[in-house]
């Protein structure tokens, strides 16, 4: 079977500027910050990013390399509003699909589904129809007769995920309480990049764990990188919990300081 | 012993649940929070509640089940929830603001985002807490719809805003045509101060009780079991 493990920059060598790019975990828990790192050491840019936004899309935002952002939030969770992304915002930077979290989740369904769009109720009546004036609705072809707004594919060039453990193919186990939405973005991307605390034998996944812990499926992966304190200083429980010193820091420090520290160490600031 | 004006205020939350029967209570804010708990521990025993994470817990911590973000978002449009979130700002039909104050395309303050908001507001009754009313929060249109208000709802099948609670008293909607009403005042506060802190014309009845005194059994629940460390008054003051 094929070995698909990798380094953190040979991963992100097959990203190509103008990509859309899904980023797993939620606010400021199980990102794939050392898949961040290296996407922020490399030239890419002009990103198109879909994700529950944390410090990766600070970062991201903070660096210059965002085109456009779908997001329903994005937060440090301990530390409601994320500074980099509201400093960006505030001036502009970037584009935004602003949906919410329903909206983003299915979404995702309808890349994964091979659907061009699924039907929600959400939406309808807020201005997330004003401020995406691209957005369709569609009406149920029953005797109800209801209007739903029509959520289009997140399809994805890529996705970025973080899990607690991988084997060399790509199978990855989540281990703490939440799966986020990582085996969709997953399974909504051409390519995806799986980074996890510690690369097993297959066996060694559902030795001590239980096998619906198995989240994500080898053939919906196309890389996996062993990445130690991967998701630092975001939480990945039960391995670790957020670094909320490490956050602080990095939400009170000017992003070129912060950055010259962050990206030079494989590890990270505080790791 | 003297009621402090949090202790009205959580009061005042907890009733928001009563009568819910056997859905999620979800509470946005330290005092939702302990209402909710006080509400589950009192008048509605069979409210399910979450650890903040993906565990639905009993009172002493017991876990009962299993509610990660996608198993929430199913039980949010299967209507089996009463959230009660907060609000930057809310208007005098319940459209609520969470995402960012000033114009959307280039804000002047970034917030949070939409969330949930959407979402929750067609599917599952959604009240608001907001600790500190003032004109800045009750304004006459809200910036970005997030939460959608009854104007904007235009009679959707499951849409409801039962209260909303501030530190002043509660507001609900029961007025011909959906526009906030004080239902009532939290004792020490008058009407004239809540008409003063809001920034739209507020339906008054002739008459506005007093949100009601707590008993003996919950003032003790509150500040012996449920907040022994007071965290309620951080987020209102006396």
């Amino acid at each position: 079977m094929t070995d698909k493990t990798m380094t953190a920059d040979e991963a992100v060598s097959r990203l190509r500027s103008g990509m859309t790019l899904g980023i797993g975990g939620w606010g400021s828990r199980r990102k794939p910050m050392a898949l961040v790192r290296a996407l922020l050491r490399s030239e890419v840019t002009d990103l198109t990013i879909v994700a529950y936004g944390g410090p990766d899309v600070g970062m991201l935002a903070a660096a210059g390399r965002i085109r456009k952002l779908v997001a329903a939030f994005v937060t440090l969770d301990s530390i409601p509003l994320e500074p980099h992304y509201r400093a960006a915002r505030e001036a502009g930077a970037f584009e935004l699909m602003e949906i919410d979290e329903a909206m983003f989740m299915w979404g995702l369904h309808a890349a994964a589904n091979r659907l061009p769009f699924l039907p929600v109720r959400a939406g309808l009546g807020s201005d997330v129809m004003r401020v995406n004036p691209g957005l369709r609705t569609v009406t149920s072809p029953y005797d109800d007769q209801e209007t739903f707004v029509a959520v289009p594919a997140l399809r994805l060039d890529a996705a970025l995920v973080h899990v607690n453990r991988a084997d060399r193919q790509g199978n990855g186990q989540y281990l703490g309480p939440d799966p986020y939405f990582d085996d969709l973005f997953c399974e909504a991307a051409d390519a995806a990049y799986l980074s996890c605390e510690r690369v097993v034998d297959t066996a060694e996944l559902t030795k001590e764990a239980a096998p619906q812990s198995l989240l994500i499926g080898r053939h919906t992966v196309t890389g996996v990188v062993e990445a130690p304190n991967g998701a630092h200083f975001t939480s990945c429980a039960p391995d670790y919990a957020r670094d909320e010193a490490a956050q602080r820091e990095y939400a009170t420090t000017p992003w070129p300081e912060f950055a010259e520290r962050y990206l030079a160490s494989p590890e990270g600031a505080g790791s | 012993m003297t009621v402090t004006r949090a202790e009205y205020c959580v009061i005042a939350c907890a009733e928001a649940w009563r009568g819910d029967g056997e859905v999620l209570a979800s509470p946005m804010g330290v005092i939702p929070s302990v209402g909710a708990r006080l509400a589950r521990r009192t008048f509605s025993p069979d409210l399910l509640m979450t650890d903040g994470e993906a565990l639905l817990v009993g009172v002493d911590g017991t876990v009962e089940g299993w509610l990660p973000y996608r198993r929430h978002l199913a039980l949010v449009t299967g209507g089996r929830r009463h959230v009660m979130m907060g609000a930057s700002q809310i208007d005098r039909y319940g459209n609520q603001n969470i995402s960012c104050i000033g114009d959307w395309a280039r804000p002047r303050r970034q917030l949070l985002g939409v969330r949930g908001a959407p979402v929750n507001t067609l599917n599952n009754p959604t009240s608001y807490w907001v600790p500190r009313h003032s004109r800045r929060v009750f304004v006459e249109k809200v910036d970005m719809v997030c939460g959608v208000g009854y104007d904007h709802a235009d009679g959707a099948p499951y849409h409801r805003i039962p209260r909303v609670v501030s530190d002043l008293g509660v507001f609900d909607f029961a007025t011909p045509d959906h526009s906030m009403r004080l239902a009532s005042v939290h004792p020490g506060v008058t009407v004239a101060q809540v008409r003063e802190a809001t920034g739209f014309d507020l339906v008054v009845p002739d008459e506005v009780p007093y949100t009601r005194e707590p008993t003996a059994r919950e003032l003790r629940l509150i500040r012996e079991v449920i907040d022994p460390q007071n965290a309620r008054s951080r987020e209102v003051g006396a």
